[in-house]
């Protein structure tokens, strides 16, 4: 609604007040029953981002993790801010490589593929690796 | 407690987050037009490539060494400023972005409960996780002293990449080992003033009496020496004051000796400056322009510049090309290779508080919504320009080696295997 001030007022019996002005029209048919009961379209980012500054995109390239319904092409959602536990889906950097994969802290510390074809990575405490965060969603397109 | 969050290598940061193959290589990135290195990681600053430096000079012998470079890629610092911005109001009610890769957090409050150091640490290590950008953090009684503790981490390389300055003895001795130089406000004209008194460190400055530094110098360095006293004088500035001025300047990737090419270009400039102007609701009432030629030619420096002053404040593209281009013939030299251009509009009021003229018809009626029109086909990515700008003939902007938009392009998101 356009409002404008067209000045000040003042009295003994009110502290000063601003007049307004209204400049929209008045609708004078029969208002929308629906007004009263007006809520806020449904949004995909508040339903899937927990903590948007500490969430990336990523797009997927191959079919490592397909058994876990991760498909080539698909995007995925990292929080970064969220503490990575046992069979978490993770995005890690692992020897100048960024990968997907389900990180296993038992019985060894490894990253699994969920793909027959692919071997686990184990872990060593001197091997250069880094999880960037864990994976909320994974969004798969089909039109 | 004042702390001062610094980003490491901001830039240079920001291009390893998705490339984890460059983890211990030497990175470096270039400034607008691919001129001058205005990023370098802690790796490519062993290799003795310093701020500034021309990239042409370093350029064969720093990818000799294994070095990687990248051209600036704004639209990623930005974002990633953005959410590390965002995380630290999270963890103070009061801070102050003071540029893309610093800020002032008011900590005293919630210090008193777990420690500044402390408190530091869980600062320094959210970032880190949520944002994968390293910071190192600065944290005194006033702000000189959270920019000087912020000195000595980069200094003395300190691994926690937090000191905490709040005893008498600590700040001693930070001072004493830090040349007058670094301490902030102090540039290397006034170090050099201050040489003469013998004025060396920040400890040195802050034992003369503030009423002779006031007088002699000035009110500002008088204000310095109070801060690394320990006095505070400078206040966390939490909101952002309206910007004062927009500038847009560039080096041309050819010199330019032609008129109609000089006029095209800045023609270009006012165009996005009146765009950046519109987008933050402002208008002005004051349109520079200077043209120059290199600074690193053996033919005399020339530069010109020339201001004008309109009558009524405006936000119209074409008001301000009408007089842009009644003063450039003005500057003109037709023996000039010009390498540089800006223009920058000042003397700002707030759109929607301008005061109507008293016979608008004398003004030519400027039809606002060609403009707004303008500025959408421009943002969703289907350029329109007037007749006058160059519309992308030429093109001054060289970014060869841009890394991808990764976090704000649909088609650039980082891969993942």
């Amino acid at each position: 609604m356009k409002l404008k001030y067209l000045g000040t007022m003042l009295t003994d019996d009110y502290p000063p007040f601003e007049i307004p002005y209204f400049q929209d029209m008045v609708a004078a048919g029969f208002p929308s029953p629906a007004s009263d009961f007006m809520e806020n379209p449904i949004d995909l980012n508040q339903y899937l981002v927990k903590n948007g500054v500490a969430t990336f995109l990523f797009r997927v390239s191959g079919t490592s993790m397909i058994e876990a319904l991760i498909d080539d092409g698909s995007l995925l959602l990292v929080d970064c801010s969220m503490q990575a536990i046992h069979n978490s889906i993770v995005v890690a950097k692992i020897h100048g490589d960024l990968v997907c994969r389900r990180l296993c802290l038992r019985p060894k510390y490894c990253l699994i593929a969920e793909n027959k074809e692919y071997q686990p990575i184990y872990l060593d405490p001197d091997m250069e690796f880094e999880i960037m965060g864990v994976v909320t969603a994974v969004i798969h397109q089909f039109a | 407690m004042i702390a001062l969050v610094d980003c490491d290598s901001f830039y240079a940061s920001c291009e390893r987050i998705f490339r984890p193959d460059l983890a211990r290589k030497p990175v470096v990135v270039l400034s607008n037009n691919d001129g001058c290195v205005i990023a370098r990681s802690k790796e490519a600053k062993a290799l003795d490539i310093n701020m500034g430096v021309p990239w042409f000079k370093v350029k064969k012998r720093y990818l000799a060494k294994g070095g990687v470079v990248f051209s600036s890629n704004f639209a990623l610092y930005g974002d990633i400023s953005r959410r590390v911005m965002a995380v630290l109001k999270m963890m103070s009610p009061r801070t102050e972005i003071y540029s893309i890769d610093e800020a002032f957090l008011e900590l005293s409050g919630i210090s008193k409960h777990i420690g500044c150091e402390k408190m530091g640490i869980t600062i320094k290590s959210t970032i880190n996780k949520w944002t994968k950008i390293p910071v190192r953090i600065g944290i005194g009684p006033t702000k000189t002293l959270a920019k000087v503790a912020s000195y000595q981490i980069k200094k003395y390389d300190l691994p926690s990449r937090v000191l905490v300055l709040n005893d008498k003895h600590s700040i001693e001795k930070a001072l004493k080992e830090t040349p007058i130089i670094k301490v902030w406000g102090v540039g290397s004209r006034l170090a050099k003033r201050l040489a003469v008194e013998n004025v060396e460190t920040a400890w040195d400055l802050s034992r003369l009496p503030p009423e002779y530094i006031k007088q002699k110098f000035s009110v500002v360095l008088e204000r310095t020496l109070r801060e690394l006293n320990g006095e505070q004088c400078l206040e966390i500035e939490d909101i952002q004051p309206t910007k004062k001025q927009i500038m847009v300047s560039r080096s041309f990737a050819h010199k330019v000796n032609d008129l109609s090419t000089l006029h095209a270009i800045i023609n270009d400039f006012v165009a996005r400056a009146a765009e950046k102007l519109r987008s933050e609701q402002q208008k002005c009432s004051s349109v520079s322009v200077f043209i120059r030629n290199s600074y690193f030619r053996k033919e005399e420096y020339e530069y010109g510049f020339n201001n004008f002053i309109l009558p009524y404040p405006s936000d119209d593209t074409r008001d301000f090309l009408k007089v842009v281009n009644k003063m450039l013939p003005l500057m003109y030299k037709s023996n000039v290779q010009y390498s540089k251009a800006g223009v920058m509009l000042s003397s700002f009021s707030d759109s929607s508080t301008v005061q109507d003229v008293v016979f608008p018809e004398l003004h030519q009626k400027r039809n606002s919504a060609l403009m707004k029109t303008m500025d959408k086909l421009n943002y969703y990515g289907y350029p329109v320009y007037l007749a006058s700008q160059n519309a992308g003939r030429f093109n001054p902007i060289q970014r060869k080696m841009v890394s991808p938009k990764y976090t704000t392009n649909w088609n650039d998101l980082p891969l993942v295997r």
